[in-house]
């Protein structure tokens, strides 16, 4: 599904992304860790289409094509979401009436008819169950005044209604306490399937406790320096980043 | 909700999309403005000769007066000599009813989306349209004179009820107001004339449509709402006019008159031709509009939202006279490419325990120029006046300019006037977030800019509410990227 070729970025001449290689296949979950500032949501952004990171080499290739060809809303389309780490205010605007928006949009390009206001409601209803968000959080401004746990179910909400086949959860756990943790990642699970491929970026095992990921992958300094199955998520839980940093400086 | 969503999948026309002419057989004054040109007008209305006189003296002291320098606006001067004062569609007869009407004329009306034929889609909202300086047809008249509304074009309530238009007209703005409400008052072709009896509440919003369609026309016309007491009316204005090369000048009057009780909402959607992508050609919009709140309690709303023009200058203003009357001013000005906008209010406060609350929302993209003038005067009988004010500016790209002039003059200290005044640039983060959904870049500066200007948009009526919301993402096409 999703192909990263030697991929490098830079911004304002800093270099960022140095070379990353990830094979993504459908059904699969992968989870990315690694240290603050290494760059993982740099690939994040990367993969999504934001302008402001330069890519200086490398080739990804998402279900066929060449993903850095198309623009950020052609790639949301295509079914490439991201759920952000610092999620954004839109005053004025709702949750219910951005997504109706952006659901819409999304419909056209696959060539489906709009939603009418019953059936998008409908389907608003039943997302709403899955991430256990209330009515009243989507009525309001969308991210304006929502409490950190509130941003982060409310990106899972979206990801929801927009079923994408390539998701990026860009640290959707920090900021949850317990509860909402286990809501949250009961809601990823079930939109888990063998169609599409979710990428999470957290700095905690916990979540992979109930996100089971197939692969985990350790980014630094803009490489990915180790990979492996769950258990190394285990590994770094006890043992920090310290031997992977030396391991890595020594090659 | 799904009229935003309405609004959106119907963004695809890119210009001004009211640029047409009609080709209307037309008859007109020649160029040029002098008291025989007024005698002319005056004339050709077979007006009584107190208004003739009426004209005469405003004509006079507008002769006397000099156009304001003030605005935040520059523009070459006007050559009031160059610009013809009356022009009327050729007409056989006065038209008894729609189906005299020329159906060139009611085309031009159709293709603007207003059905002057009742049964269609307007269907609870009567309309006065007017075409260049004569109105054409008043749609509902019989059903609302059922209960004593009087709506009709100004011409006729001249004819039919001149002693309430000579109790009010100028009874708000005074002829010698200022320099276009001076022009206004001696060359003011048509408009629309409305009264609300004692007790009244209006059943259907109330509606003048305007367009200018002649070239090297000014439009002036004249709107008089009188509202008797306990008596309440939702008016609505709208305008276009054809794309152009020369400017043209609009200089209309609107006069509210609040009786005791009484409710007046007033909602505008201007969008007079703007001028092209270079700045030139497009409306020179000169208005004056002043509600007076006469009586104990009485209430008037004005809610604007301006997104044509080359050139605005414009300060809906309540004058709160009476006793707890209350005034309100919401208002979303976009200027792009080389319009300039210096618009805003007044409010004053004379009674006691009169209220005012400004909402002024700018949005400002290209090199256009955007500024809120807006005062707040409590005279000294106004005890406990309250006023609320706030003002936000809206960026896009940093070619364009925000200003804001606030005017605070307060007599008695028992006032309480706030201000509130921000500044912002619409945000990557905002945009990029919206296309990560998978909505275009268009629509999401459409929804941004519609989210931030939603407070004032809630206060038109629905069916205005779509338009407007239309006409700003249309006005900013293209300003973003
Ligand atoms: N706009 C920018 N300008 C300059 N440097 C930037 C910019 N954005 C990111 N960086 C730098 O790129 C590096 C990688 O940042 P990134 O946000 O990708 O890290 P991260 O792995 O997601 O970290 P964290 O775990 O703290 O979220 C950091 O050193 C950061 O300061
Ligand atoms: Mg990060």
């Amino acid at each position: 599904m999703l192909s990263i070729k030697n991929l490098s970025a830079q911004i304002d001449g800093k270099q960022i992304l140095n070379g990353i290689n990830l094979e993504v296949k459908a059904g699969e979950v992968h989870a990315i860790m690694g240290p603050n500032g290494s760059g993982k949501s740099t690939l994040a952004s990367v993969l999504a289409g934001r302008e402001e990171f330069e890519v200086t080499g490398g080739e990804v290739e998402y279900l066929g094509k060449n993903l850095l060809e198309l623009e950020p809303d052609e790639r949301a389309r295509e079914g490439v979401f991201l759920a952000f780490q610092y999620p954004v205010e839109i005053p004025g605007v709702s949750t219910i009436n951005f997504m109706k928006t952006a659901v819409n949009q999304v419909r056209e390009h696959r060539g489906q008819d709009p939603l009418d206001a019953v059936s998008f409601l409908g389907l608003m209803k039943e997302k709403m169950k899955l991430v256990e968000i209330d009515q009243s959080l989507l009525n309001r401004s969308l991210n304006e005044g929502f409490s950190g746990g509130e941003k982060k179910r409310n990106e899972i909400f979206q990801m929801a209604m927009l079923e994408p086949k390539l998701a990026i959860l860009d640290e959707t756990d920090s900021g949850l306490d317990i509860d909402a943790l286990k809501i949250v990642a009961n809601g990823v699970n079930k939109l888990r399937s063998k169609n599409n491929a979710i990428i999470v970026v957290t700095h905690y095992q916990r979540l992979l406790n109930y996100i089971v990921p197939d692969f985990v992958h350790v980014l630094y300094k803009g490489k990915i320096v180790k990979s492996g199955g769950k258990e190394l998520a285990l590994e770094l839980e006890a043992k920090g980043y310290d031997w992977i940093k030396s391991e890595a400086e020594v090659v | 909700m799904s009229k935003d969503n309405q609004l959106l999948e119907e963004l695809t026309s890119r210009e001004y999309e009211h640029g047409w002419t009609s080709d209307i057989e037309m008859e007109s004054a020649p160029k040029g403005l002098n008291e025989d040109i007024i005698r002319f007008i005056s004339a050709k209305k077979n007006e009584p000769d107190w208004l003739l006189q009426w004209r005469l003296k405003a004509y006079r002291t507008w002769t006397t007066m000099a156009e304001p320098k003030w605005p935040n606006v520059t523009y070459p001067a006007i050559n009031y000599q160059d610009i013809i004062y009356y022009a009327a569609p050729k007409q056989k007869a006065k038209p008894k009813s729609l189906e005299d009407v020329d159906p060139e004329l009611l085309k031009t009306f159709e293709k603007l989306g207003i059905s002057l034929t009742e049964q269609k889609r307007l269907t609870g909202v009567a309309v006065d349209a007017v075409l260049d300086s004569v109105s054409v047809a008043t749609t509902f008249k019989e059903k609302l004179a059922e209960l004593g509304i009087i709506f009709c074009s100004f011409s006729e309530a001249v004819r039919e009820h001149p002693e309430l238009v000579k109790k009010y007209l100028g009874s708000v703005v005074p002829m010698n107001d200022n320099y276009f409400a001076a022009l206004n008052s001696a060359v003011f072709s048509d408009g629309s004339f409305c009264y609300i009896p004692k007790g009244v509440r209006c059943p259907m919003e109330l509606s003048t449509y305007f367009r200018i369609n002649a070239a090297n026309t000014g439009q002036f016309e004249r709107t008089l709402i009188v509202a008797d007491e306990g008596s309440y009316v939702s008016y609505l204005e709208g305008c276009t006019a054809p794309q152009r090369d020369e400017n043209q000048l609009h200089a209309a009057v609107v006069e509210i008159y609040a009786m005791k009780d009484a409710h007046v909402k007033y909602s505008t959607v201007q969008n007079w031709y703007p001028g092209d992508k270079e700045g030139k050609g497009g409306i020179y919009n000169f208005v004056t509009k002043r509600a007076l709140c006469a009586g104990e309690n009485s209430k008037v709303s004005w809610t604007q939202v301006e997104t044509g023009s080359a050139i605005t200058w414009k300060y809906p203003s309540c004058v709160l006279k009476g006793d707890n009357s209350s005034g309100e001013f919401y208002s979303v000005a976009v200027t792009n490419n080389y319009q300039q906008a210096d618009t805003g209010t007044k409010m004053i406060h004379i009674g006691r325990n009169t209220k005012s609350r400004i909402v002024s929302k700018g949005i400002s993209a290209g090199h256009s120029q955007n500024s809120y003038r807006g005062q707040v005067h409590v005279l000294k009988r106004a005890e406990n006046a309250r006023n609320f004010s706030q003002c936000d500016s809206l960026l896009m790209g940093n070619k364009c300019g925000a200003h804001t002039f606030p005017y605070i003059d307060v007599e008695n200290n028992t006032a309480r006037v706030e201000h509130e005044a921000t500044t912002s640039k619409i945000g990557e983060d905002q945009i990029f977030y919206c296309l990560q959904r998978g909505i275009d870049e268009e629509s999401a500066v459409a929804l941004i800019v519609n989210g931030y200007a939603k407070e004032v948009l809630n206060q038109l009526p629905m069916e205005f509410a779509v338009e407007a919301q239309k006409l700003l993402a249309l006005t900013l096409e293209g300003s973003v990227g």
